[in-house]
């Protein structure tokens, strides 16, 4: 912008004041028409550049001219406009870009987002580390054992004896060439992840408390609800004076912190070799409150796990290790739940199959 | 099986409540009702209501009307009539029929009662309610004839099997033996069996006449022509009927029952029961019921010994109920009287002292020992009306030794963009054998789920390959996964289980979109997620080698060329690269699949990598490249080493900025630019030092044959 250095006359305050209000004009219009870096430059340059900038080209002209009892008001008036130039300046630097000049910059902003992908944890890793942490708040260890068992393990020691129809319920998959060797030696793949609570009361006396999680795997013929191979929360507390109550107020807690506080726990009778007495747990149904729904079959009810005091031939067995476990003097609770199925009530999946293809469409919708 | 409470109500009448009620009173014990179907009439009055029941295996004692209403007699405690058939006097015989038990170790009661002059044909009116045709009716079990549905009504009613024979078939008498070698018999599923010398066999004597607690034999069976009978009414061992009948291949009510132990006792009920409903079309009985009794195994079932039971265990097991009070003395002998036992008490004079003999009934095999006891008192009292306490804690809380280590494995992955899978534990020998990191020691099933799932997988390999291909053929063309899972490898003796991680990728990065172009993922975008997984842990050195092809040692799954093997610490802790084209081709695989295995139980031997701060110089970095041309056969390890091998403090990183060819260079040249960073902690770089340190790079990367472009 070209500024106008006015001709100075005469050095009284009225014709000083008409010069400087003019430059001021001048220099407030210049800042107020900078719109981009270069602008702001320029205007630095051409009013406070040391050679050839006008403040010092003003000074020069004028302070030479004036008569010595003038020169006091004009450096006055002087520093003033060199303060306002200054300010003007440092607002032009603060104020950066003009909108005109960030127009320019525009993008669309509608375009989707250009995504990392975050991998998704397995559905039933994040059930099984839900339900351990559960059980570990409540002083729970986390405890595992091999996927392929002795039949001592996972049959004998469990109080299932050989030739036991309860075996029948626990279709099994055994490693080949086992015939010939004793019963409890043979190998197999473990029905459930109970034998760990062996494994675990034979190496540690009471009082102990373990959640076990793993993989297991029966030879059962798959539907939309059964997988030969699957996952199984076990839980073990054994000590002195632990009653059925007990079992009863743990689960209950551990499934309102899995369910929601709402949830509502029913416990019946049922079977299992290797506590009594036995019970299945169900929950208030978690989609309809209890009212009945087509998940519930209408009964407002879902059955979630199995558990029961631990059987005293069970604890006969871990003496045979540990002579702690008398059962006489400890008692001591089971349990264990299914990870699949409260996967799949937790997350809405119909078909168990589909947590073991590896559909990376399906996968996905977990991350 | 399915329950009328029609029939329930007529043993007690005096049921309190509607069929609803009484449905869910008896599952919250452990009776577990399945279904409820209204039958007509209303609740409570006329055909009442149809149970589909769900009653666990070692209930069978309950698995019939007269076990249920047992049940439901507890519960309300109401008195349980005993069940009696009365039956006309029999005519007396000079010579009673012969039952000789043979086996004494398998069977343990047999009774038997002649029949004559019977009219074998459709059932008649039977009391004056004609039970059979009305209950067959609403169960809608078929009439046949009298026989055979007189010994189907005792199954109904009591759970008793029971067996009627031609009596004119029989020659001489009955055996309870095994079989001899070669002996056969036509069973009256129309087989022709052989048996083995361990089948448990009820013969006359001459012939073997049916699988004793199975099937009875065919030439012995009730025809039309039949004008007398035998009744059988038996007790057999359960493991001598279970051993038969799996022989056979069988699986009968009969069989079921007796495998899951019979009540001893109830027998000559059962019989009078099949005789009376045969009898109401005429025909009159021979002599007084034959009842063969082996006092050993009597012993071990009607008569065993009383056992002890304390109310303090009661309630040490037990615990708190909703109802202060408690369980009380009353509470179990309510309970376990209901239930058919005997109670003697034998515990001090104070109520917290109460202590009982316990007898226990014929029926109820599954009752041995005092546990069983509390948990017949705990079930009938009502599971729910015990209190929710919690126990104390415990010792310290221990998490898996490699528990932390797992979780950084797959924190890394994911955050790498691959998805969490789980594959098949399984795979085919074949499979096996290509990826196996040891040849020959998969471990095979005995019976596995498929000839594709017959060995037990040594690596998740495998599993990976067929996840990836399920991708591809189901047309998701960007596919990256890992599992996390165990592998294992021995033989049929012993089996080692190793934890292992297997990952694989194939299509474009994800980082795509409108503004930026698709980019296939290749060897080095796995190649650094291994790194960052290897990362994690404390390691003294990692490197990446290959071998020559014709060493043999890259694993078969391989690209021998696009494959490297990952050591760690000197360890040798996995393989990965492209697939062999080969193995490729065989799946129908197009696009270039990238995988590999991580074997974590080494990886877990090293700690968890502890960041440790370095204090972040103030002073200016100098970044400064040196554009090179190497021969092919120079790989950037060696430029990498030979510049780590100058040792210059201020040399703080450099790397491989720009690898590429240009027509412009020799055949077999590449052209590298080699980016370094110089910065020293305690002062500003002269240009002098920078000029030296400089010339040093040049000269070193020369030696080992790279060239400045000019
Ligand atoms: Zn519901």
């Amino acid at each position: 912008m070209n500024i106008e250095i006015p001709n100075l006359t005469a050095f009284d305050e009225a014709a000083l004041d008409s010069a400087f209000v003019q430059l001021e004009r001048q220099a407030r219009a210049a800042a107020a028409a900078l719109d981009n870096e270069a602008a702001v430059d320029g205007f630095k340059l051409q009013w406070l550049g040391r050679k050839q900038g006008l403040l010092n080209e003003i000074s020069g002209r004028w302070l030479k001219a004036a008569p010595g009892e003038a020169k006091k008001l004009l450096g006055v008036r002087f520093n003033a406009l060199k303060a306002v130039v200054e300010t003007l300046l440092d607002e032009a630097l603060g104020a950066g870009p003009t909108d005109a000049a960030l127009a320019r910059e525009a993008i669309d902003i509608t375009l989707p987002g250009t995504r990392r992908l975050m991998g998704a944890e397995h559905p039933i890793t994040r059930t099984l580390n839900e339900i351990v942490s559960v059980f570990a708040a409540l002083g729970y260890s986390v405890g595992v054992g091999p996927e392929v068992e002795t039949d001592y393990y996972n049959f004998e020691s469990m109080n299932f004896p050989p030739g036991h129809p309860a075996r029948d319920t626990q279709d099994t998959l055994v490693v080949a060439g086992q015939e010939r060797r004793p019963q409890r030696d043979r190998l197999l793949m473990r029905t459930h992840t109970s034998p760990v609570q062996m494994r675990t009361m034979e190496s540690q006396p009471p009082p102990v408390r373990i959640v076990i999680p793993g993989k297991v795997h029966r030879n059962d013929a798959a539907d939309a609800t059964h997988s030969p191979i699957f996952h199984q929360v076990e839980g073990l507390c054994v000590d002195t004076n632990i009653t059925f109550s007990d079992l009863k107020g743990t689960l209950d807690h551990a499934m309102k912190v899995l369910f929601g506080s709402a949830v509502k726990t029913r416990f019946f009778p049922s079977f299992f070799p290797f506590t009594e007495p036995s019970a299945d747990v169900q929950i208030s149904c978690i989609f309809c409150g209890g009212k009945g729904c087509r998940k519930c079959k209408n009964s407002g009810w879902i059955e979630l796990l199995g558990c029961g005091m631990v059987d005293p031939a069970v604890f006969a067995f871990a003496a045979e290790k540990q002579p702690a476990y008398d059962p006489k003097k400890i008692s001591g609770f089971a349990f264990g739940m299914g990870v699949e199925r409260i996967a799949m009530m937790k997350y809405g999946i119909s078909e168990i199959g589909s947590l073991f293809a590896g559909d990376m469409r399906f996968l996905g919708q977990f991350a | 099986m399915k329950i009328l409470t029609k029939w329930l109500r007529a043993y007690l009448p005096g049921l309190p409540v509607d069929d609803a009620r009484l449905a869910e009173d008896l599952t919250l014990r452990g009776i577990a009702v399945e279904g409820i179907y209204d039958l007509g009439s209303g609740n409570g009055s006329g055909n009442g209501s149809l149970f589909e029941m769900d009653i666990t295996t070692n209930r069978v004692d309950a698995m019939n009307h007269y076990g249920v209403a047992r049940e439901a007699a507890a519960i309300y405690g109401l008195a349980l009539p005993v069940l009696d058939f009365a039956l006309p006097e029999f005519r007396p015989t000079a010579k009673p029929f012969s039952v000789r038990i043979e086996a004494e170790d398998a069977c343990g009661r047999f009774t038997a009662r002649v029949l004559r002059g019977v009219t074998i044909g459709p059932s008649r009116d039977w009391f004056a309610g004609a039970e059979v045709a009305t209950y067959f009716g609403l169960l809608e079990q078929k009439q046949i004839s009298n026989a055979v549905d007189a010994t189907n009504f005792a199954w109904i009613a009591m759970g008793q099997p029971t067996h009627v024979f031609d009596l004119d078939k029989i020659e001489g008498g009955i055996v309870v033996r095994r079989a001899r070698k070669g002996e056969r018999v036509k069973t009256l599923d129309g087989v022709e069996r052989t048996l083995d010398p361990e089948d448990l066999i009820i013969a006359d004597h001459l012939k073997p006449l049916g699988l004793a607690g199975v099937m009875g034999g065919w030439d012995s069976m009730i025809t039309t022509e039949t004008k007398n009978v035998l009744v059988e009414a038996a007790w057999f061992d359960p493991v001598a009927v279970r051993r038969t009948a799996r022989r056979h291949g069988l699986h009968t009510d009969a069989s079921h029952r007796f495998e899951r132990g019979a009540d001893f006792n109830a027998g000559h009920v059962a019989s009078a029961l099949v005789s009376s409903i045969l009898l109401a079309n005429g025909g009159w009985i021979e002599g007084d019921l034959v009842d063969a009794r082996v006092p050993a195994l009597e012993a071990r079932t009607a008569n065993r010994k009383p056992v002890e039971l304390k109310l303090s265990e009661v309630r040490r097991i037990l615990g708190a109920t909703v109802d202060a009070e408690g369980i009380t003395a009353a509470t179990v002998e309510g309970v376990l009287i209901a239930l058919g036992c005997g109670l003697a008490t034998c515990g001090g004079a104070a109520l917290d002292n109460a202590a009982w003999l316990v007898t226990l009934p014929s029926w109820r095999l599954d009752l041995e020992r005092e546990i069983d006891l509390i948990e017949e008192v705990a079930r009938v009292y009502g599971y729910n009306r015990f209190a929710n306490t919690l126990p104390a804690f415990g010792e310290g809380v221990r998490a898996l030794p490699w528990a932390a280590q797992e979780s950084e494995v797959r924190r890394t992955l994911l955050a790498a963009g691959f998805h969490e899978a789980i594959g098949s534990t399984f795979c085919s020998a074949a499979e096996a054998a290509l990826t196996a990191p040891q040849p020959g020691l998969a471990v095979p099933l005995g019976n596995p789920l498929s000839e594709e799932a017959g060995v037990l997988r040594p690596s998740p390999v495998a599993g990976m390959l067929a996840m990836i291909a399920g991708n591809l053929h189901r047309d998701v063309s960007d596919v990256r996964l890992f599992e996390l899972g165990t592998v294992f490898s021995g033989t049929t003796e012993k089996v080692d289980e190793r934890p292992a991680l297997s990952f694989g990728a194939v299509g474009t990065l994800p980082e795509q979109g409108a503004l930026h172009a698709a980019r296939a993922i290749e060897f080095h975008d796995v190649k650094g997620v291994v790194e960052q997984v290897v990362g994690r842990f404390h390691a003294r050195a990692v490197l990446f080698d290959h071998f020559p092809a014709e060493a043999g040692l890259t694993p078969e799954w391989l690209h021998p060329y696009r494959a490297a093997r990952v050591v760690v610490d000197g360890m040798t802790a996995g393989w990965f690269g492209q697939l062999h084209p080969r193995v490729a081709a065989e799946r129908k695989l197009k696009d270039p699949v990238l995988l590999g295995e991580l074997y974590l139980d080494r990886l877990y031997k090293l700690p968890l990598r502890q960041p440790i701060a370095r204090e972040i110089s103030r002073f200016q970095p100098v970044r400064r490249d040196f554009s090179l041309v190497l021969d092919v056969s120079i790989t950037w390890e060696k430029i990498d080493q030979a510049v780590a091998g100058l040792r210059i403090p201020e040399l703080v990183e450099w790397r491989a900025r720009e690898v590429f060819r240009d027509a412009k260079l020799g055949a077999g040249e590449y052209a590298l630019l080699l980016g370094a960073t110089f910065q020293a902690a305690d002062r500003t770089l002269r240009e002098e030092e920078l000029q030296e340190f400089q010339s040093r790079v040049v000269e070193a990367v020369g030696k080992v044959g790279a060239r400045l472009r000019s």
